[in-house]
């Protein structure tokens, strides 16, 4: 049986501002695959010799890699955030019979997002 | 029913979007700002470089950069089916997972060859 589809314009994602939004958000999945492509050049330099390395810092210090680094900083921050604020929605927690409120799950999401981050900037720099 | 290979795609899709979102925000600030202009110090080439090695660090690694592959190829995958790529959806399909799976091999491959 085939069923009616009701028609969609292709620029449905245009009309209103959620949409849109929501396309963006979508599309963050670009520049994450994207970083990851730079981590494993990064990785391969690093793992190379000191001269490799020193090279591509050069190149890093480039008007080009600052303003894609900016580009890319924005759009992987608006997906952490969107995905942080989407988690408590998806991941129901209960302590017994009380539902663990979505607003505490976020505090802890956030909070855990500040530890990763210290502890990956601990191993690079610190100690 | 039909066994659906839905869930374990979801799971995939899930970590990815976790896992970047918890450590690309700083690595980016770390690769973009901090290395090159030595805003922390200098001297991190042979931390870097012997911490490569590790095998635990290499692991880490692997899963850092292959499952947000996988987040992509999910998310990339219903978004051009949304904005009218429903006539070819099945190519797209093969395409971005098939992509992700290239990914998370090259990844194999980068790791490997420290």
């Amino acid at each position: 049986m085939k069923t009616y589809q009701i028609p969609v314009s292709n620029t449905w994602w245009l009309k209103k501002k959620s949409y849109f939004f929501f396309v963006i958000r979508e599309m963050t999945s670009l520049f994450v695959a994207g970083y990851c492509l730079f981590l494993l050049v990064f990785i391969s330099k690093a793992a190379e010799s000191q001269q490799a390395y020193t090279e591509l810092l050069v190149s890093l210090k480039s008007p080009v890699s600052i303003l894609l680094h900016l580009i890319f900083l924005a759009f992987i921050l608006y997906h952490a955030i969107t995905w942080f604020n989407l988690t408590p929605k998806i991941m129901v927690l209960h302590i017994g019979e009380e539902k663990i409120p979505d607003g505490l799950i976020a505090v802890s999401i956030y909070i855990g997002w500040l530890a990763v981050s210290l502890i990956i900037l601990w191993i690079i720099f610190g100690g | 029913m039909a066994q659906s290979k839905e869930p374990v795609i979801w799971m995939l899709f899930s970590a990815g979007g976790m896992i970047s979102a918890m450590v690309f925000p700083v690595l980016l600030l770390i690769t973009g700002f901090l290395l090159p202009f030595e805003l922390a110090g200098d001297g991190t080439f042979e931390r870097i470089h012997v911490a490569l090695k590790h095998p635990l660090i290499k692991l880490i690694l692997f899963f850092v950069i292959s499952l947000p592959f996988f987040h992509w190829a999910h998310r990339f995958r219903f978004t051009l089916v949304d904005i009218g790529l429903k006539h070819v959806s099945l190519m797209i399909t093969v395409c971005c997972y098939g992509g992700a799976i290239l990914g998370s091999i090259l990844t194999i491959i980068v790791l490997w060859n420290i």
